[in-house]
C-alpha cells in the first residue's frame, strides 16, 4: 500500500487574495518579514497499488482530472511505501 | 407548443425551484427538475444548471457536480447542439466540465457578494440575447463568492475574436469600470458562450429579475430570447 501527499497550489500567475489577506494578517501581528503568503490545499490519500510506478500513475492522474484544476492550479505529490 | 425546460438538481441546488417557477409560470413553459443521478435528461428542448452550492462546493465550486451521473448526457446534449444554460453555480459547473473556457476563481474581495449589478450586452447575436440590444444595460443580480472570471491570454483572445464575451459588469451608463467590477473578474467579464453558440454560462441570476413582483423584470429579456430562439428554431425544424 502506499500513501501520497498531494499539494495544489494556484499558479504563479494567479493572484491569490485569499494569500494577500493572511499577509496583512502576518503584517498586523509584527512579522514584518513575511512575503509572499499563497494558501493551497493538502490532500493526503492511500492507493492499493502493487508498485511505486503503480501508485505514481494513479496519483498523478487524480490530481490532473479532478484534485486540481490546470487552468488555476499546479500540483505536486509524494509518495511512501506503508505496510 | 410549450418548450420542455430541463432543470438540473444537484445536492446543494438552491435556485431550481426558482428556475422552474419562472420557466412555468412567468414564462409559460413546460419544465421538470432532474435529479442529479438520472443517467438521461430525457426529452427536452434546453437545460438549465441552476445557481446553488452543488456538493458544498467541496475542493472548487462546480468541481464534483461535473462528475454527476446525469453530467455525461448534458455534455452529450451539449456536443450535439442541445442548448444548455448555466447560471452562476451552474457556470461554474460548465467551465469545470469542459463545456465553456476558463475558470471561476475566489472573489477579489473574499466576500461573497449580493447584490443588483449592471451588465452590458456585448453581443446580442446570440439565441440568450436575441431581444437585447447590443451595448444595452441590464440590471440583474448577483449572489455568489466565486464569480471571479480567469483565463489565459490565449483564451481570452479567442473569446474576444470570436466575439463569445456576451456580458461585462458595467455602470449605469455601461462603462466597463474598474468600480463596477463586483468579483474582480478578467475584462469585468460576467457571462460567456461557447463557440458553437449553444452552450452559455452567466454569474448573474435573469431568474431573480423576472417576476414583476420583484420589480425587476430586465433577467426576462434574457429568458424571454431563450424562448422566442428555441420556439423559432423548432418551427423552422
Amino acid at each position: 500500500m502506499y500513501h501520497s501527499k498531494i499539494l495544489v497550489t494556484l499558479r504563479q500567475s494567479i493572484l491569490d487574495p485569499q494569500g494577500k489577506a493572511v499577509e496583512h494578517g502576518v503584517h498586523s501581528l509584527g512579522y514584518g518579514l513575511v512575503r509572499n503568503v499563497r494558501i493551497g490545499k493538502f490532500v493526503e490519500l492511500d492507493v492499493d497499488a502493487r508498485s511505486r510506478e503503480e501508485a505514481e500513475t494513479v496519483t498523478k492522474e487524480v490530481s490532473q482530472k479532478l484534485l486540481a484544476n490546470p487552468v488555476m492550479e499546479d500540483f505536486s505529490f509524494t509518495i511512501e511505501e506503508r505496510s | 407548443m410549450a418548450l420542455r425546460f430541463g432543470i438540473v438538481v444537484f445536492p446543494g441546488s438552491n435556485c431550481d425551484h426558482d428556475s422552474q417557477y419562472v420557466a412555468e409560470t412567468i414564462l409559460g413553459q413546460e419544465a421538470k427538475l432532474i435529479w442529479h443521478k438520472e443517467s438521461s435528461i430525457g426529452d427536452v428542448d434546453l437545460v438549465i444548471l441552476p445557481g446553488g452550492f452543488s456538493y458544498g462546493d467541496y475542493l472548487r465550486c462546480g468541481a464534483l457536480a461535473r462528475f454527476s451521473p446525469i453530467m455525461k448526457d448534458v455534455v452529450r446534449f451539449a456536443n450535439n447542439g442541445g442548448t444548455v444554460f448555466g447560471i452562476c453555480n451552474g457556470f461554474q459547473i460548465l467551465v469545470e466540465a469542459g463545456l465553456l473556457p476558463g475558470v471561476l476563481l475566489r472573489n477579489q474581495s473574499l466576500k461573497f457578494v449580493c447584490k443588483y449589478v449592471h451588465l452590458k450586452v456585448e453581443n446580442s447575436d446570440t439565441l440568450f440575447t436575441s431581444r437585447c440590444v447590443k451595448g444595452e444595460v441590464l440590471e440583474i443580480p448577483i449572489a455568489h463568492g466565486d464569480g471571479n472570471y480567469f483565463a489565459d491570454d490565449d483564451t481570452l483572445h479567442r473569446l474576444e475574436d470570436g466575439n463569445q464575451i456576451v456580458f461585462r459588469y458595467c455602470d449605469p451608463k455601461g462603462r466597463i469600470t474598474a468600480e463596477a467590477n463586483p468579483n474582480g473578474s478578467l475584462g469585468n467579464i460576467a457571462g460567456i458562450i461557447n463557440e458553437s453558440g449553444n452552450v452559455l454560462g452567466m454569474m448573474p441570476h435573469p431568474e431573480r429579475a423576472s417576476d414583476p413582483e420583484l420589480h425587476h423584470t430586465d433577467g426576462r429579456k434574457i429568458l424571454d430570447s431563450i424562448v422566442e430562439s428555441l420556439v423559432h428554431h423548432s418551427q423552422l425544424a
